[in-house]
């Protein structure tokens, strides 16, 4: 009964984290690298207004959203898009900007464990006679509601539908009149935020350090390679499989092994699967 | 004819020079200017490398010289995976954390000397990394990519956390090159040798379908020929010198650990090629005579230096620059000069 | 002839999400004919060509070649087997001499085994029966054509190199697709004849094309497709005198009559 809990919560925690590299990378093709650095970024931005600032503590959340929202926007508009189409360019362009925002933060002063962000609500629950803590719980239900919305934001709004229009086909949209550039920025615009989402909703049971950076993007990637590259559903549906799967392992094995079910799973699908539960075949091949 | 500086109908053209024309095949030994030509570029790097140990003032500069070789290393194989084959590995420090930690092994476990173990590291240390990086070459570039840069993340948090191979310690005592001297020129030597092999390599007809693996896909294909197996082939090539010069450099630090995995080894060697001019192969070199010493000098600033480089990066890449030794290379072939549209 | 057919195509479809490019294709091809394929814009024979040699994975159908299903198989152990093929679209090494484009498919293990074009056995040296290709196929013998860059030579002896390319394998059959296509009037008077020497050194063809006048001298039969279907198939002059034929090219009865007398 533990493990359905547990791995409900590691599930919905890596869903949040991958959501925000998966739709970059579903709308304008951009493997964004950086997305980890931005996740640990935006703690450290909420700590700053927090402590250094004063700033009660949802402002503070807010505010760290957007300004981690626009840093992400800006990083594309003035770096990324003029590599865009090279994959290869951008892999290591947006890998360094976020190597040169961690390590950066990391030489700041920003090391070791003292800095965290409060919970939300203290204290915790019974459910089914595990102990959870309200943080957590929050944790799923906004996580749920993050998902949610996102299917009602992406089915139902201009900019939503202009953005699921791309990630079909860039070409067509194009047609329709849709800028794609401006829709790339948009897109990175949502994806920094929800990577600060993300933040602000997990660093709160942990400590904000510089090396989660690292974990957080190995561990969305490796969501979204199970999930297919590019469907946005794959990876909240290969969050809940490798969740489940880490909080098996723990349970079974021992915590250490966390990681390295999160490589094996990229190398299993690799094998098996290479496009993911549903990605799209031509994502594979190199062109005829 | 007067070049009116009025007429907008002027363009900038790019010629090669008359001596180059003239050194074209078997002319080249028409004169000593011509075979000076030629030959020169070449000669005054092995000359420049070779004389390098002997004008580093002390000891700290000659151990430098031995890390630059190593990172030179490691560039020239991701120039040759990347610019000629294709393929970007985004985590030389997998190929040298494997050779280092296999050289040690062999060498504590087993006392094999370093003359041993390097050759031996190398080879199963390129196999091991191949076979790891076997499910990712059937498929695009990107996967490629993001495995590499896994594989090193990884393996530092496995070894860590399993506390295995010597865990955070690392492994200690492991045998040196006996000699200053050895050691510079045992790395400079092999430096020099890989450089020319691959150089050579690219141009035989087997460097010919490498290549074909990047430019031209389809006729291998077309020609019956399995792509991945020559995928395979040059990472092997690319893993066996990044095995190598971690080899080398366990046995120059004596000791061997996590560190080895360090984004250093994966970055710098990026960096140097774009900063050196990527396809050339020698560019990477170059790029590392002059990254390595820097961050050497930035060590007090900490982890800046990989801030710095990263920047380097970015603004290179971004804008797009050909890098060193391809503008110095085209300077050097040729000559520009206004003329009439 | 009362022997099995080369290659057989049979109910071959192809489906790109929602378009249907090919609709249950089948055909026969008999050892040493020249069969043609022609058709507009988008019927399809492109796909045919990318289907049948391995380059795109077929939604359904079966090639059987010597009465092996080839359906399926990755591109390389098709050509492999000898079904080869050409692009319409070129990628050369430009800066490299012409010959040197011949290495790769020099290299190949068939190529090996079989000795390339009139190698007759054992490989020799990968340059040398190069440049012998080369010069059989059309470039000037004991000239410095075949040295030449790549990026210098006309339409014309690109094409050839792209035959070359497969001749290097010694195949059983060749698909070309379009070849006549980008070439001079007298580029292509001169490319007519190499194609009637490959077919007397027993290589089967299939040739999708667009210049119906050069097609119809070689062919023995064409086949027509139109949106992914065939249309009809037999000998050129049967082809061409065919209602449906000109339909599917010039649109219908009524169309051309108000063409005609506008």
């Amino acid at each position: 009964m533990d493990i359905l809990v547990y791995g409900t919560i590691n599930s919905v925690s890596l869903a949040l984290y991958a959501l925000g590299f998966a739709l970059v990378y579903g709308t304008s093709r951009l493997p964004n690298f950086a997305h980890g650095a931005l996740f640990v970024l935006a703690g450290f931005i909420t700590w700053f207004f927090l402590n250094s600032l004063g700033l009660p503590y949802p402002v503070a959340i807010v505010l760290a959203m957007l300004v981690t929202a626009v840093i992400g926007a800006l990083i594309y508009q003035f770096i990324l898009v003029r590599v865009r189409g090279m994959e290869i360019s951008e892999i290591i362009a947006s890998y360094a900007l976020g190597l040169a925002i961690l390590e950066g933060l990391r030489w700041g002063g920003f090391k070791g464990m003292s800095y965290t962000l409060p919970v939300f609500i203290e204290g915790s629950f019974a459910v089914a006679g595990i102990s959870v803590d309200y943080q957590r719980l929050l944790v799923v239900l906004i996580g749920a509601a993050v998902v949610g919305m996102l299917w009602l934001f992406t089915h139902f709004t201009r900019i939503g539908l202009a953005l699921r229009g791309m990630a079909q086909d860039e070409r067509a949209a194009m047609m329709l009149g849709i800028d794609s550039d401006r829709m790339a920025v948009v897109a990175m615009g949502f994806g920094s935020g929800l990577a600060a989402l993300a933040a602000v909703l997990l660093l709160p049971l942990g400590n904000i350090v510089v090396e989660s950076g690292y974990n957080i993007l190995i561990l969305a990637i490796a969501v979204c390679i199970v999930g297919g590259l590019g469907s946005w559903m794959g990876a909240v549906l290969a969050a809940f499989l490798i969740g489940f799967a880490q909080i098996l392992t723990v349970v079974y094995l021992g915590s250490h092994y966390q990681m390295v079910v999160a490589l094996l799973a990229i190398i299993l699908t690799l094998i098996l699967k290479p496009s993911g539960l549903f990605g799209r075949q031509k994502e594979l091949e190199e062109r005829v | 004819m007067i070049m009116n500086q009025n007429t907008p109908q002027r363009r900038r053209e790019r010629i090669d020079r008359g001596i180059k024309v003239r050194c074209q095949g078997i002319y080249s030994l028409m004169s000593w200017r011509e075979m000076t030509y030629i030959t020169a570029p070449r000669a005054a790097l092995i000359a420049g490398l070779l004389a390098l140990p002997l004008v580093m003032p002390g000891m700290y500069w000659q151990r430098v010289i031995s890390i630059v070789c190593i990172y030179a290393l490691l560039a020239v194989g991701f120039d040759f995976l990347a610019h000629f084959v294709g393929l970007v590995s985004l985590g030389g420090a997998f190929f040298v954390g494997v050779g280092g930690y296999l050289a040690a092994i062999l060498n504590t476990a087993w006392a094999l000397p370093p003359i041993a173990t390097i050759p031996a590291a190398t080879v199963i240390g390129a196999t091991l990394c191949t076979l790891l990086l076997l499910p990712c070459l059937p498929l695009r570039g990107v996967y490629f990519a993001i495995v590499t840069l896994m594989y090193p993340l990884f393996l530092a948090r496995v070894i860590e956390a399993l506390d295995i191979l010597g865990g955070t310690d690392g492994i200690m005592g492991i045998d040196g090159f006996g000699g200053r001297w050895t050691e510079q020129y045992a790395v400079i030597g092999m430096l020099l040798i890989v450089l020319f092999a691959v150089r050579r390599l690219v141009n035989t007809d087997i460097g010919l379908v490498l290549r074909g693996v990047k430019d031209n896909d389809q006729a291998i294909r077309a020609s019956g020929m399995n792509v991945t197996r020559y995928k395979a082939l040059a990472v092997f090539i690319t893993a066996a010198m990044g095995c190598m010069s971690g080899a080398f450099l366990v046995h120059i630090y004596m000791w061997s650990g996590i560190s080895q995995f360090a984004l250093d080894f994966s970055i710098l060697p990026i960096a140097a090629t774009v900063i050196g001019g990527g396809g050339t192969l020698a560019g990477p070199v170059i790029g590392c005579l002059i990254l390595v010493p820097v961050s050497e000098l930035l060590r007090d600033f900490g982890t800046l230096r990989i801030v710095f480089y990263a920047l380097i990066l970015v603004a290179f890449i971004v804008f797009r620059s050909e890098g060193i030794m391809v503008y110095a290379q085209r300077k050097y072939h040729q000559f520009e000069r206004w003329t009439q549209v | 002839m009362t022997q099995a057919p080369l290659l057989q195509v049979k109910e071959l479809s192809k489906t790109f999400g929602g378009i249907r490019a090919l609709e249950k294709v089948s055909f026969d091809v008999h050892e040493g004919e020249i069969l043609g394929i022609i058709g507009p814009n988008g019927s399809g024979k492109t796909t045919i060509v990318n289907g049948i040699t391995g380059f795109i994975r077929l939604t359904s159908g079966q090639v059987l070649f010597r009465g092996r299903d080839i359906a399926g198989k990755p591109a390389h152990k098709i050509a492999d087997m000898g079904v080869t093929r050409t692009f319409q679209i070129m990628r050369p090494y430009y800066s490299l001499p012409a010959y040197k484009n011949l290495v790769i498919p020099l290299f190949s293990p068939r190529a090996r085994r079989t000795g390339g074009w009139r190698g007759g056995g054992r490989l020799g040296d990968r340059h040398t029966v190069g440049i012998d290709i080369l010069e059989e196929i059309g470039f000037e013998r004991d000239s410095h054509v075949p040295y030449k860059a790549t990026a210098t030579l006309p339409t014309g002896y690109l094409k050839r190199l792209e035959l070359a390319r497969c001749l290097a394998l010694k195949p059983e059959i060749i698909i070309c697709d379009e070849v006549f296509s980008g070439l001079s009037m007298s580029e292509i008077a001169s490319m007519v004849p190499l194609i009637e020497r490959l077919q007397m050194d027993g290589i089967t063809l299939i040739m999708i094309e667009h210049r119906l006048r050069e097609l119809f001298k070689v062919a023995s039969r064409v086949m027509v497709l139109n949106f992914g279907r065939k249309l009809m198939e037999g000998p050129p002059a049967e082809v061409m005198a065919d209602a449906r034929v000109k339909e599917a090219y010039f649109g219908s009865r009524e169309v051309r009559e108000v063409m005609d007398h506008a």
